[in-house]
């Protein structure tokens, strides 16, 4: 017995003759809206970005052989001290080899693994970069390029060179950035490396490898596997890490374990590894929620402050409405349409701004050093956040329609027409 | 002639600022066609009597009954139906939605009843204003046209879905003396030409005295 028609009517005339108020009400809701929108996808965007800067780098399954001590020492092996309190003073890590045992197995068992997307041998060696009488400390990490190219970023921070160009050079080296800037080379120069033990060895300088993060692109050059194996004067087989790209990033701390178990060895997964990016992109979108949450707050009230005022004006309305024969939930429903039309068209057009700020942001340079890839600001487009603002939008005018209409509801129409 | 309205031992308190009996024991009934009028000095309680039977105040004892149904006790929902069907209602201060045009404000009660489509609303609500002579001023804002005017539109609207009874809240009280008998007219033609019942409450002693019936009342009690 609600007749829609009629009262939309009505909500839409007291809407059309207030014009100020309608559009004050709706543009408080129209901010809220898209400065949700807009602050979301650019928040979102940005923490995307800097997870990916370094999750990217990180595999999801890192294997290697970790220098600790023996779990269990000798003398707990003795069944003569079995009941004895044992105290061993003075615990040294276990002698271990730094490469990893049966390397080429596992990498061709978790090939065939139909989780795998991936497996990558490194071999990491401690050298010295020798510029004239200079000797600076880092890394020379041994890589299958081509595979490295095909599961992990590696091919954006390539800044100048070409993977391929790694691959087709025996005694290629991609450069550190901040390596090159250090010792003033470009591509095309050469640079002479030391090993621990003392070997010197020229490398071509095919690339530059800059990763945005300073402490790496300081100390790190990336070559051949078999190039640094030469170096170092060692086998084929010996690969010191294990990379592991899966399918699903969810699935990484189960198979570490088992992979763990499984061959002896440490495996880290990549939420043990990176456990404060998440802390950190968790914070920022509290922040993000708890400030388009104000505003939308805000917005409410503004609503609510315009339609109490619309129902005092429209107090004798609204009782000669109720002495015509609208009921009590007519006249409530009058109202309340009035709110959602306001929470609609406001919504609406919160995301329709809320969207084109985010494609001007989308499009605003933004070229840093430290991060080669990016040329303009990130902003994520996910349809849902567009749908949770539109949803709130329309929680909230519900909510700041609800009590003054309820209010409406209430009126006693022979107060009003008696005028006590 | 059956009756159109009839209450019995209605009394009504106010409770506020202090307990207060306004209407004591009101028992009346009007007949079908027939034009009541209403009187007595301020306060002796017959505006809310009116109310009561206009089923707006429903915080009384007593019955009150409409054709020969039993009003009282029933919910808020339905109460609103019967008030739209069934009672049309002028009141002193003319009261129409200023926002809307005069025509809307007529065809409102009856597309809240919506028993027949829009172009019939519409007809019935032009035939409506022809008989009250203000034809010209359907496309009008409600709140643009004289005080005469307005009243003779309420009149349009209260019998816009035909009624069994019209009410009047000193209909005539905020009219000059041209005007009053404008409107006292057209009340004397909608009983004897369409056999309508008037229950109207007034002040105005030559307006009571054409009445079929006035009734007097003093201190809460219907006294004639």
């Amino acid at each position: 017995m609600i007749n829609w028609k009629v009262i939309l009517n009505i909500a839409k005339t007291h809407l059309l003759t207030k014009m100020k108020s309608t559009v004050t009400a709706g543009l408080g809701v129209t901010f809220g809206i898209a400065a949700y929108i807009t602050l979301v996808s650019f928040m979102t965007g940005l923490n995307q970005m800097l997870d990916d800067l370094i999750l990217n780098q990180t595999p999801h399954i890192h294997l290697y052989n970790e220098i600790e001590p023996s779990a269990k020492q000798p003398v707990a092996k003795y069944s003569e001290f079995e009941n004895a309190l044992n105290v061993v003073h003075s615990i040294r890590p276990k002698r271990s080899q730094k490469k990893i045992h049966n390397a080429l197995p596992i990498l061709n068992y978790l090939k065939k693994d139909k989780n795998v997307r991936g497996a990558t041998p490194q071999l990491r060696a401690q050298i010295f970069y020798l510029s004239g009488s200079i000797e600076l400390g880092g890394n020379l990490v041994g890589v299958d390029i081509m595979e490295e190219v095909r599961l992990s970023n590696i091919q954006d921070n390539i800044v100048e060179g070409t993977p391929e160009a790694l691959k087709n050079n025996d005694n290629g080296i991609l450069l550190g950035a901040g390596l090159a800037k250090k010792m003033s080379l470009t591509v095309g120069d050469r640079v002479q490396i030391s090993t621990v033990a003392g070997d010197i060895f020229p490398l071509k300088i095919i690339g530059i490898y800059q990763s945005g993060i300073a402490e790496i692109d300081n100390i790190q050059s990336f070559s051949n596997l078999k190039t640094v194996q030469r170096i170092l004067g060692e086998a084929e087989n010996f690969v010191t890490d294990i990379n592991i790209k899966l399918f699903k990033i969810t699935e990484a701390p189960a198979m570490a374990e088992v992979l763990q178990r499984q061959f002896e060895i440490k495996a880290t997964d990549i939420n043990e590894a990176n456990a404060q990016f998440e802390t950190g992109s968790s914070i920022r979108n509290m922040i993000t929620y708890a400030v388009s949450i104000t505003l939308l707050i805000v917005a409410g009230f503004g609503i609510y402050n315009i339609l109490n005022m619309l129902i005092y004006e429209k107090m004798k309305d609204i009782a000669i409405l109720k002495a015509t024969g609208f009921s009590g939930r007519d006249v409530q429903l009058i109202f309340m349409s009035q709110a959602m039309i306001i929470g609609i068209v406001g919504g609406i057009f919160g995301l329709l701004i809320g969207f084109g700020l985010s494609v001007l942001i989308d499009n605003v340079a933004f070229e840093t050093e430290a991060l080669p890839t990016i040329k303009t600001f990130p902003v994520n487009y996910k349809a849902m956040y567009y749908i949770i603002g539109f949803t709130f939008a329309l929680i909230s005018t519900f909510i700041a329609g609800y009590l003054p209409s309820n209010k409406a509801k209430r009126i006693d129409p022979v107060r009003i027409i008696r005028g006590t | 002639m059956g009756l159109v309205l009839e209450t019995k031992n209605i009394n009504k308190h106010f409770h506020k600022p202090k307990d207060f009996h306004v209407l004591k024991d009101i028992s009346f009934g009007v007949q079908e066609g027939e034009f009541v009028s209403i009187m007595g000095k301020s306060g002796c309680g017959k505006s809310t009597l009116l109310y009561i039977l206009s089923t707006m105040d429903t915080d009384y004892t007593g019955e009150l009954y409409l054709g020969d149904e039993l009003i009282t006790g029933k919910p808020q929902q339905e109460l609103s139906r019967i008030r739209n069907m069934h009672i049309g209602f002028v009141f002193q201060f003319h009261y129409l939605l200023s926002e809307f045009s005069v025509l809307e404000n007529v065809m409102l009660p009856a597309k809240k009843l919506a028993e027949k489509s829009h172009a019939e609303i519409k007809h019935d609500a032009l035939e409506k204003l022809k008989m009250l002579h203000i034809e010209h001023l359907a496309e009008q804002r409600a709140s643009r046209i004289s005080g005469g005017e307005k009243q003779r539109v309420a009149i349009a609207r209260a019998l816009i879905n035909n009624p069994a009874i019209l009410m009047g809240d000193e209909p005539t009280g905020n009219l000059d003396s041209h005007n009053s008998e404008n409107v006292f007219t057209i009340f004397k033609r909608l009983t004897e030409e369409q056999g309508l019942s008037l229950l109207v409450v007034t002040h105005d002693e030559d307006f009571a005295k054409r009445t079929n019936r006035i009734i007097q009342m003093e201190d809460g009690r219907i006294i004639s």
